[in-house]
């Protein structure tokens, strides 16, 4: 270390945040499934936000001269169909690429508004305990007692599909799940030194939730949001399939299949290559959360 | 024991109120149930004598009195579609979603158990690799479009089993593979991680060291341990089997009550609906009290809390 007049450089400082960060991120790194997932979700989010200049033909655009033909197919314009078209003469592949965002749409909205709900539900379940906790885990069985797809049709059916009520419904339904993870956080945090100190400091009960505890839920929730992230998606393709998602024309994965379903002896490409969409893009996000829960807390029994 | 069992009871009973209550609401969402039930070209004099004779016009509570009375005798109303009573339709083909979603389960623990018992003691081999990829797809597969993957495979290339209906076990096949792959793979993952976890306890330790060989070790003290969480999944999944048994029956046309329900659904037929949803919740309500009760046999600390 040489030393000129006052120019003696000192090591940089690193926030404790900041290392923790790149601990996590090495970590994560060093497990190539979780990589692999992550690569997976994003080249699906970029190919979703990205749409209009991914596909290569417009996804609603019908040409009857041009039906069930197979993959690799070119067309009198000289463009290729990769992945064939459909019965109306889509291009199956630009279908696909377009129906990447109802899927991660209804995903993410869907696990905000579960997330958000479960979160309230298991900080209020677990801190306060008693009665509180007794009524919001009654609530919780009866969610959990319907087969939720049933639930789900009956009420869209009455309601009418949409976007919208999709993410609602499927919104509403999930909270249990990260309701139970925050609850028992939030039932064991609430025995630690730190929060038995500030309530001793007269702290409100309200501003330790959100500030003593909420912050340390925050990773089991992450992990269950991710994997339920997932099943969301499922769940919204099997909508779509039963006709009860985002509506025709537009492209929704479970609606492609249901459409392939009537030619899957003819034209056994309409089926498959939404269904292969949805196990990578679900499969991609698996391998991340599973990922994600090693690496921040391999207890958690999730 | 028996403190406990009351208390499980009641809680049974409080959540079949609350499962009541929800598919009465169900036609409420709209704030008007007779625009729900009526076809739409009715006309506004229709609506209201419609609403007269239902009932509709009394207070909430009256009408969800009513419902819950309905409900306990097994009256739904009659369907709107078939004229024949709501609650008969859907308890006709109980059976038949029974013996899909049991022959799927059935499969799962037949798969599943071993697979995660040999993973677990073999860990780390190629079968512990290949069981963990397997049911990893598995649980990331969209159970439908495995069905009609079966279908295109089975029925139209190789032309061996049927595409659909039910009749001999040959029909039984393809649906009860598709309904029981989430399942299957859930287990697997369970069952793997639940035998590593009790393998690792100081007691399989101790017997090991005492000189016990292996395969007991194995059987008596890990297993008897790891079958608890299994057992409490069971109860779990097979709420995730009937409802999945809804989209698995409409793509192989299975007679059950999932494929009546999407159909009574497409078709605004509500009584069913209501019928459907209610019946097999609260089968899913029993059968998890039943599961908790085999618990307390299996865990003796539960009996003492």
């Amino acid at each position: 270390m040489s030393t000129t007049a006052g120019a003696l450089t000192l090591p940089e400082e690193v926030h404790p945040t900041q290392r923790e960060w790149r601990v996590f991120v090495r970590r994560l790194g060093r497990r190539r499934t979780a990589l692999f997932g992550v690569v997976v979700v994003a080249i699906v989010l970029l190919t979703a936000l990205g749409a209009s200049w991914v596909a290569p033909f417009d996804p609603i655009e019908q040409d009857i001269g041009e039906r069930l033909k197979p993959p690799g197919w070119r067309d009198e314009g000289g463009r290729t169909h990769l992945l064939g078209t459909d019965h109306l003469g889509r291009d199956i592949l630009a279908r696909i690429v377009h129906g990447a965002r109802p899927a991660l749409l209804v995903g993410a909205a869907a696990v905000a508004i579960s997330g958000v709900l479960g979160m309230m539900a298991g900080l209020l379940a677990g801190y306060f305990g008693g009665r509180v906790d007794d009524v919001l885990m009654r609530l919780a069985d009866i969610q959990l007692a319907f087969p939720f797809i049933l639930l789900a049709i009956a009420v869209i059916g009455v309601l009418g599909p949409s976007l919208t009520t999709i993410i609602c419904v499927i919104g509403v339904s999930s909270w249990v799940v990260y309701a139970r993870i925050v609850r028992g956080a939030a039932l064991s945090l609430r025995e630690r030194e730190f929060v038995q100190a500030a309530q001793a400091l007269g702290g409100g009960d309200g501003r330790i939730l959100v500030r003593h505890i909420l912050p340390n839920v925050l990773t089991p929730w992450l992990v269950v949001a991710t994997l339920d992230m997932a099943r969301v998606i499922v769940i919204e393709s099997a909508l779509s399939f039963l006709g009860l998602g985002v509506q025709p024309p537009a492209p929704t994965w479970g609606g492609m299949l249901a459409d392939g379903r009537v030619y899957i002896s003819t034209a056994w490409w309409l089926a498959t290559f939404p269904g292969l969409a949805i196990l990578v893009t679900v499969l991609g996000i698996n391998l991340f959360g599973d990922g994600l829960r090693d690496t921040l807390d391999p207890r958690l029994k999730v | 024991m028996s403190i406990f069992l009351t208390r499980r009871l009641l809680q049974s009973l409080v959540v079949l109120l609350g499962v009541s209550f929800v598919v009465f609401f169900i036609l409420f969402l709209t704030g008007d149930p007779a625009l729900v039930l009526l076809p739409p070209e009715a006309s506004a004099e229709d609506i209201r004598q419609f609403r007269e004779r239902m009932g509709f016009n009394d207070p909430f509570l009256v009408q969800y009195g009513r419902f819950l009375a309905g409900a306990l005798q097994g009256n739904f109303g009659d369907s709107i579609r078939h004229g024949e009573p709501a609650f008969h339709l859907v308890v006709e083909r109980m059976p038949a979603t029974f013996q899909l979603s049991g022959a799927a389960l059935l499969i799962a623990l037949c798969l599943a158990i071993p697979a995660g018992i040999v993973s677990a003691v073999r860990r780390n081999s190629v079968l512990d690799y290949f069981s963990t990829v397997v049911a990893l797809l598995g649980q990331s597969m969209p159970t439908f479009w495995l069905g009609i993957m079966l279908i295109l495979l089975f029925s139209v290339q190789l032309q061996w089993l049927p595409s659909s209906g039910r009749g001999d076990l040959r029909h039984l096949v393809l649906p009860a593979i598709t309904l029981g792959l989430f399942t299957t793979a859930r287990i697997t993952r369970l069952t793997r991680s639940g035998m590593l976890e009790v393998l690792s306890q100081d007691y399989i330790r101790t017997a090991r060291a005492k000189g016990v060989n292996d395969p007991p070790v194995v059987w008596k003290h890990a297993l008897k341990n790891a079958a608890i969480p299994i057992v409490t999944i069971v109860g779990i999944e097979l709420g995730t089997l009937l409802g999945g048994s809804v989209i698995t029956e409409t793509i192989f046309a299975w007679p059950g009550v999932g494929r009546l329900s999407v159909q009574a659904i497409y078709n605004r037929d509500y009584p069913v609906v209501q019928a459907a949803v209610f019946l097999l919740a609260t089968t899913f309500v029993l059968v998890n009290l039943f599961v908790d009760v085999l618990y307390t046999y299996l865990d003796p600390r539960i009996r003492l809390r």
